[in-house]
């Protein structure tokens, strides 16, 4: 039985901060941008966190969708900045969208790919006739810490699931997901900034899971990478989501529209869904979407998405997250740290 | 019901009296107030004292019978009440003492009013004044108690083309005569540049049109006009006690650049005395902030509505204009020790009425009005006292 | 700032602006009131979810805050009325010279405040302008 994305919604806060700024700070070379293909990064306002905009990306995606919250039975919180580390994203998030209280829910914490682990949750249960609808959510404030290469990228988005059986606006024909024990990157409990591995971040990082995921579902699904019009890689920065697309045998067409880090940095847990989110926004009924998250710990959610005639009712009813690109608003350096709570007061 | 009078009253100074506690403040008063009149301990029928938050300030409620303990006149048992209105707990003591003589319940009855705002941090004391405003739907969204009279200046100079400069005179005006008054907080002059130039509170209200914090106690005697002169030689007249509710929010208000609890208490106080504004020879009235003052004026009557903002460029409002408004240097220049204002307000106009004012007297005062407000509107108290 | 209960009560009002509205005189209220000051006794309350938008009737902007809210100065504090009639007083997020008396606004989700390090998170609603929003 068909089941997949009834609706979709996105947030990115209005504030960036360039990467030559932060370059200037640090005394870096004045390239940066160019080297890791991030122009710029997305800033959050002070009053905001994962939680506020997950609630931004949730209403959106209920507007979206014209969708009833009673109906929604579950709901996945995935990030790695979640205000309380007791005290789940989700309730908060429901209650802010107006669901009833007859549901499940539950915060995930997977690195960056723990919005997509949340939409697979969501599809067991639908899928299983167990839920009517779910919510699943990908929404990070992340933080990198002062100096280090991860500030360039480390930035703020959301992004909004709602998975069902009728209605589709794109039917999710089959994932494959690939998982190791790897500690390419990690933060304790307890401390403001991740640490990572520097170089080992990215073969036995990014690379292993990514290519070991899409080579499994293209498999799975007898499909090569031709038979996709479209394709989204988790974006940590410009330039890995190009090499390994380069390295599947899916072209720079392909990724093109999906490709946002170059303008909003890396959304962490909302990365590939933002990035899945505005391929949504220009596809057309029929056309194919190829999907492979990454989280690192590591592992990495690859999926098979088919756009239905749905899509077009929808597309339209809330923001597009190219929307979010304009009326910005750029921080130099100091006000930046202000905002992201880098300042010990 | 039987006329009241003041027989006796007294102010302690205002300020920052690091010295001196709560207790000292209230003791200080009480001695004053009696000292201007022959009453004894043992005639004391009743004590009314208003304070707006003993509690957040000095972490002491109960200030009633603290009031009694200290005055000592717990050992003859006299009734202690403590009553708050927030800023107009001044006021609202005097009414009730008033309504306790008038009523016959008690003959000789003493209103105070006593705040000690500087034994906490300034951050502490204005969540602490936050209090008067609506504490669920104003301040937990960050409104502060500036930041509602700010918004109050700005619609009305947004309807009315009240200027930041005619603000600005208000203050200017009110320190002028705070600084012939003795128990003035501030007693120097200031200029509008000065005013202009000070830091903004809550745009556009700057530092220098905000009412200090500060500590003090005023205390009045009131006894039944009958008997009055046995007590003392000018005693002052009570004509009027009126009071009046509004919203607590100022968002809930039918007109935000109007005090409809300054309308109606002025209306019912006009008419119990049978007066009207143009009888009016000074007025003591609320000036929280400059806005506060030039909003009263049109709400008791004395201007038409839009026409505050002028009033004081004009010196309609100076000592010796049409209506002298603040001779004591108002909130803004004498300072606000909150629960005591409105007490302080009627020591003002006994000094006025008896030609005891010094520099600052009003020429051939025979009637005067204090006029108290609770937050930004929610009470207000208007009496009206007469030689 | 608050306390866990009384900030819990009222989360349907400050995440979603539930009201009440009389069906008898047919006004609106928020926040909510329990007994509607035209009919008293007689009315008949029932709630209501405002959409939030609206526009300034008035606005300030405060420099000098309370301990609560002292890190986020300046901010900008206004009064809104609602599509509907009543009228709240909320943050606005703009740059100050931004905003005009009649400004359409419409609300979103952010945090209020904290009680400290290890207090809850307070959430609820404040405004942007409609111009220039996504």
């Amino acid at each position: 039985m068909p089941a997949g994305i009834v609706s979709y919604g996105v947030y990115i806060p209005k504030y960036r901060i360039r990467a030559e700024e932060i370059a200037r700070v640090w005394g870096e070379r004045e390239d940066m941008a160019k080297s890791l293909n991030v122009f710029e990064k997305s800033v959050p306002d002070f009053d905001e966190d994962a939680v506020t905009i997950g609630v931004e990306a949730a209403r959106n995606a209920v507007r979206r969708g014209s969708i009833d919250p009673a109906r929604i039975g579950a709901i996945y919180a995935g990030s790695e900045s979640h205000p309380y580390a007791v005290k789940p994203t989700g309730t908060i998030v429901g209650e802010a969208i107006g669901v009833s209280h007859e549901l499940t829910a539950a915060d995930f914490e997977f690195a960056c790919k723990a919005g997509t682990a949340a939409v697979q949750a969501c599809l067991g249960l639908v899928t299983a006739n167990l839920i009517d609808l779910g919510l699943a959510i990908g929404t990070d404030t992340s933080q990198g810490a002062p100096g280090d290469a991860l500030e360039y990228t480390a930035a703020a988005g959301a992004a909004a699931y709602i998975i069902g059986r009728e209605n589709l606006a794109a039917e999710i024909e089959g994932f494959y997901s690939f998982t190791t024990d790897t500690p390419d990157f990690w933060r304790r409990e307890g401390m403001p900034y991740p640490e990572h591995g520097g170089r080992f971040t990215g073969e036995p990082g990014y690379f292993k899971p990514v290519t070991s995921a899409t080579r499994g579902l293209l498999k799975k699904m007898r499909t090569i990478p031709e038979d996709y019009d479209y394709a989204v890689f988790h974006q940590p920065n410009g330039k890995f989501p190009v090499r390994v697309a380069g390295q599947l045998g899916f072209s720079r067409e392909q990724i093109e529209p999906g490709l946002v880090v170059p303008w909003i940095g890396n959304t962490y847990s909302g990365s590939s869904l933002i990035g899945l989110a505005a391929t949504l926004d220009v596809a057309r009924p029929g056309e194919r979407v190829f999907l492979a998250s990454f989280g690192s710990g590591a592992g990495s959610d690859a999926f098979s998405i088919r756009v239905c005639d749905g899509i077009e009712d929808v597309r339209d009813k809330a923001p597009k997250v190219r929307e979010f690109f304009d009326n910005v608003q750029y921080l130099d350096y100091a006000v930046y740290a202000k905002h992201k709570g880098k300042l010990r007061l | 019901m039987r006329s009241v009078s003041i027989i006796g009253a007294g102010c302690t100074r205002f300020g920052e009296r690091w010295g001196d506690s709560l207790r000292d403040l209230v003791v200080e008063t009480g001695i004053m107030a009696l000292e201007d009149t022959s009453v004894s301990g043992e005639e004391i029928d009743g004590l009314y004292v208003g304070n707006m938050s003993g509690g957040r300030f000095v972490e002491q409620e109960h200030i009633g019978a603290l009031i009694s303990d200290c005055a000592g006149l717990s050992r003859l048992h006299v009734p202690s009440t403590r009553v708050e209105a927030a800023c107009a707990s001044g006021g609202l003591a005097l009414r009730q003492g008033v309504l306790a003589v008038a009523s016959g319940y008690s003959d000789v009855v003493i209103a105070a009013g006593v705040e000690k705002m500087t034994d906490v941090t300034g951050g502490v004391a204005a969540d602490a004044l936050a209090a008067a405003a609506d504490r669920e739907w104003e301040c937990f969204f960050g409104a502060t108690f500036p930041a509602l009279y700010a918004m109050i200046a700005r619609l009305h100079m947004h309807r009315f083309g009240t200027t930041r400069e005619e603000l600005a005179l208000v203050a200017v005006k009110n320190h002028h005569n705070g600084s012939m008054n003795p128990i003035s907080q501030y007693q120097m002059e200031i200029s509008v540049e000065k005013v202009l130039r000070s830091p903004l509170v809550a745009d556009p209200l700057r530092v220098l049109d905000c009412s200090p914090i500060t500590d003090g106690a005023a205390a009045v005697v009131l006894a039944p006009t009958e008997v009055a002169r046995k007590y003392s030689d000018a005693p002052i007249k009570i004509l009027a006690a009126a009071q009046a509710s509004d919203t607590l929010a100022l968002h809930d208000r039918r007109d935000i650049t109007t005090l409809d609890a300054s309308v109606y208490a002025a209306r019912k106080a006009f008419s119990q005395a049978g007066l009207a504004p143009k009888d009016i020879d000074l007025a003591e009235v609320h000036d929280a902030f400059t806005i506060g003052e030039i909003v009263a004026i049109e709400d008791l009557g004395f201007v038409e509505k839009g026409e505050g903002g002028k009033a004081a460029e004009e010196g309609l409002t100076a000592i010796g204009g049409k209506i002298p408004i603040n001779t004591s240097g108002g909130l803004k220049a004498c300072g606000h020790p909150v629960g005591a204002t409105g007490i302080k307000q009627a020591y003002e106009m006994v000094l006025q009425l008896r030609g005891e004012a010094g520099k600052r007297q009003v020429e051939g005062v025979e009637v005067g009005l204090t006029h108290n407000v609770g937050g930004c509107g929610g009470t207000a108290l208007v009496h009206i006292m007469s030689r | 700032m608050s306390t866990v209960p009384r900030f819990w009560r009222h989360i349907p009002q400050r995440y979603n602006l539930v009201g009440t509205h009389c069906e008898k005189c047919d006004e609106y209220y928020y926040p909510p009131r329990t007994i509607c000051p035209n009919c008293r006794r007689n009315a008949k309350m029932e709630d209501y979810k405002f959409s939030g938008m609206g526009t300034v009737l008035t606005y300030t902007t405060i420099y000098n805050a309370t301990d609560d809210f002292k890190r986020q100065t300046p901010y900008n504090l206004a009064i809104i009325e609602l599509l509907e009639g009543p009228r709240l007083t909320g943050q606005l997020i703009c740059s100050p010279d931004e905003i005009k008396i009649g400004m359409k606004v419409k609300p979103v989700f952010r945090i209020l405040g904290k009680e400290g390090d290890r207090g809850i998170i307070y959430y609820g609603t404040k405004f942007v302008p409609v111009e220039g929003s996504v």
